[in-house]
């Protein structure tokens, strides 16, 4: 299991293109990825349970991968957040 | 007859029958079935059905207002395929053994229902989505045909609001006219009007029973007309026939030659600025793009944009224009644009600060970014770059050595680039002074009159104050473009002119006596300038 921190620097937070797009990406691996934010929880795979979250500029997320080759997953997912998020 | 008034939106005028425009959902009545997995696979044609005319949508929707606006239909596409969505609707027609109608009603309710009680504003909004969702599953589900019939006779839509969906799948040769309460001139709504070029009005106080009398939109002025009397209908009828003549001898000029009678040609570009301007190019009949300003890449950004996000937009243009030229100026950004990420400081006076090619030759990186992308979108098309705010030779030498190494790394990596001309802005007095030095080291020539202008008679034209001392015809800009035309042609290059004086009709002659070889005026102006060129002895 690998965790990692990230803080949003999007001006509209976590809105409905970039969670699409990440829920395609974490889709790609069959792996469990779960979001923690403010105290809610969230599968990244589920774009409106995501959405519902209202995660916002500024907001600290905590993303956890589970599985096989997590760590190489966190860091590619690290580095998503870090390009559009 | 009523008198409104509105925001204009886009100018023209438009008389004809109003049809008021209300959403009309669809009515789910539950009911029992007896196979619940026949249901489900009813459910997930449907749904595999409104992907499919999502993806339409969004195709349809990057042609007519380009992809930044047609994002949200590739969105509404993935939250279809969400799996909470999904496992309710599944679970609902297995538990309850009910039709998918119902499961995909009380579905959609309820996630609209949890965006509608969240805090911020955009994921409020977020519930008209989830709703669309739900109404484009269920029309395919009760065989309901699109909503957004308008009928056989063109008319004036009038309504509340339009959502993307609702303009995208208009009939646009039946729509005369837009009047809504709602929208923004940044709406979906808006930027349709404009692309098609159809008369629009927003913040007009919109009446149900409007329906089926008569309207008059004049987008000119922002004035709505219900049930004109005899005299305004005989003046507004007058006024269209007017309208529609002019735009009919323009008409006749596409596809003509930008030629003199004696014979002098010039080239006719346009001005650009975003991706969706492109449909106005081709309709205007643009010889090529004199100017397309890269910096909606940046502003409309959160992050510096990728190359290969730039390289995708530099491609279409280039594809779209199918090997005219493009010519396309590198990041013009600086203390007066806001772009928080690139972290500029506040400035005194911007005008004459850190911007444009400044930040460029500081920044290497950014601009090497947006020098990979665009040559190679060069392999694509006629790609031409230019370059902003030069006021010396090294600076256009420091620049020729980075593009040598962007181009030299993408050859030593495999990758084709085009066969591209690099030019210059004239836009400061020192470059037009110096444009017999400057026109050794570049391909092309073109002059920025905004600025020109601006830096040439030290005044700021955002100062209404100055007006009184504003000449755009001023003898001192004059006598700099010419020294600039004969500088290029004496170097054997070719000179155009980028800026609004450009488009200025009384200047046109006095610039085809100069010898300038292009104009790049907005792609509106492109028409009535051919037509002086060619009454011109």
């Amino acid at each position: 299991m690998v965790s990692f921190q990230y803080k949003i620097t999007d001006e509209a937070g976590i809105h409905a293109r970039p969670a699409g797009l990440l829920v395609k990406e974490a889709k790609q691996y069959d792996m469990e990825i779960t979001l923690e934010c403010n105290g809610r929880n969230s599968d990244v795979k589920k774009l409106m349970a995501l959405m519902s979250l209202g995660i916002r500029k500024d907001d600290i997320v905590t993303v956890t991968v589970e599985g096989n080759d997590d760590e190489a997953v966190a860091w590619k997912l690290e580095a998503f957040f870090k390009e559009k998020l | 007859m009523e008198k409104l008034n509105g925001k204009k939106i886009f100018n023209g005028i438009a008389i004809g029958k109003i049809k008021f425009y209300s959403r009309v959902e669809n009515q789910v009545v539950r009911k029992k079935i007896k196979n619940a997995e026949e249901e489900i696979r009813r459910y997930e044609a449907a749904k595999e059905q409104a992907i499919l005319q999502l993806r339409e949508l969004y195709k349809k929707a990057v042609k007519e207002v380009g992809e930044m606006n047609a994002e949200i239909f590739e969105v509404h596409a993935m939250m279809l395929e969400d799996d909470d969505y999904n496992d309710s609707v599944h679970n609902i027609i297995t538990s309850q053994v009910v039709n998918a109608e119902y499961a995909v009603g009380i579905t959609g309710d309820n996630f609209a229902e949890m965006f509608t009680n969240m805090e911020d504003d955009y994921f409020q909004a977020r519930c008209i989505d989830v709703k669309d969702i739900s109404e484009r599953v269920l029309s395919i589900l009760i065989g309901n045909s699109s909503d957004s019939e308008i009928g056989d006779e063109p008319v004036i839509i009038a309504a509340e609001d339009l959502t993307p969906s609702e303009t995208i799948q208009m009939d646009k040769s039946k729509l005369l006219a837009f009047v809504t309460k709602e929208g923004s001139s940044n709406s979906h709504t808006a930027i349709l009007a404009r692309t098609i070029g159809i008369p629009a009005l927003i913040d007009v106080d919109i009446q149900e029973e409007w329906s089926g009398r008569t309207g008059i939109i004049d987008g000119y002025t922002g004035i709505f007309i219900v049930d004109p009397d005899e005299a305004t209908l005989e003046e507004y009828r007058e006024k269209k026939e007017q309208e529609i003549k002019k735009k009919e001898l323009l008409q006749t000029l596409k596809g003509k030659e930008n030629v003199t009678k004696s014979g002098q040609k010039l080239d006719l570009y346009a001005n650009i600025g975003n991706i969706s301007d492109l449909a106005m190019v081709l309709q205007n009949d643009a010889g090529g793009i004199g100017l397309f300003r890269s910096e909606f890449l940046y502003l409309e950004s959160d992050d510096y944009p990728t190359e290969d996000e730039q390289f995708t937009v530099y491609r279409q243009v280039a594809e779209t224009m199918a090997g005219k030229k493009v010519i396309i100026r590198t990041l013009d950004i600086g203390a007066d644009k806001q772009v928080d990420y690139f972290r500029l400081d506040k400035e005194e006076n911007p005008a004459m600060g850190y911007r444009a090619i400044r930040i460029c030759l500081t920044r290497q990186e950014i601009f090497k970014t947006q020098l990979r992308a665009l040559f190679r979108a060069g392999a694509y098309g006629n790609i031409a770059i230019m370059y902003p705010m030069i006021t010396s030779v090294e600076e256009v030498r420091q620049i020729k050595q980075i593009s040598k190494e962007v181009k030299e790394e993408l050859k030593a990596a495999g990758i084709e680039t085009g066969n591209i001309e690099e030019g210059i802005m004239i836009e400061t007095p020192a470059a037009a002074v110096i444009s017999d030095l400057l026109a050794e080291e570049a391909d092309f020539f073109s002059i920025g009159t905004n600025d020109l202008t601006q830096y040439t008679l030290a005044i700021d034209r955002q100062n209404a104050k100055l007006d009184s001392f504003y000449n755009a015809h001023h003898e001192a800009i004059l006598r700099l473009i010419k020294m600039v035309v004969d500088n290029a042609h004496k170097a054997g290059i070719w000179a155009g002119i980028c800026g609004e004086l450009g488009a200025d009709t009384k200047l046109t002659e006095t610039f085809l006596k100069m010898g300038v070889d292009e104009l790049s005026v907005s792609p509106g102006c492109i028409l009535p300038i051919r037509q002086i060129i060619r009454e011109t002895e």
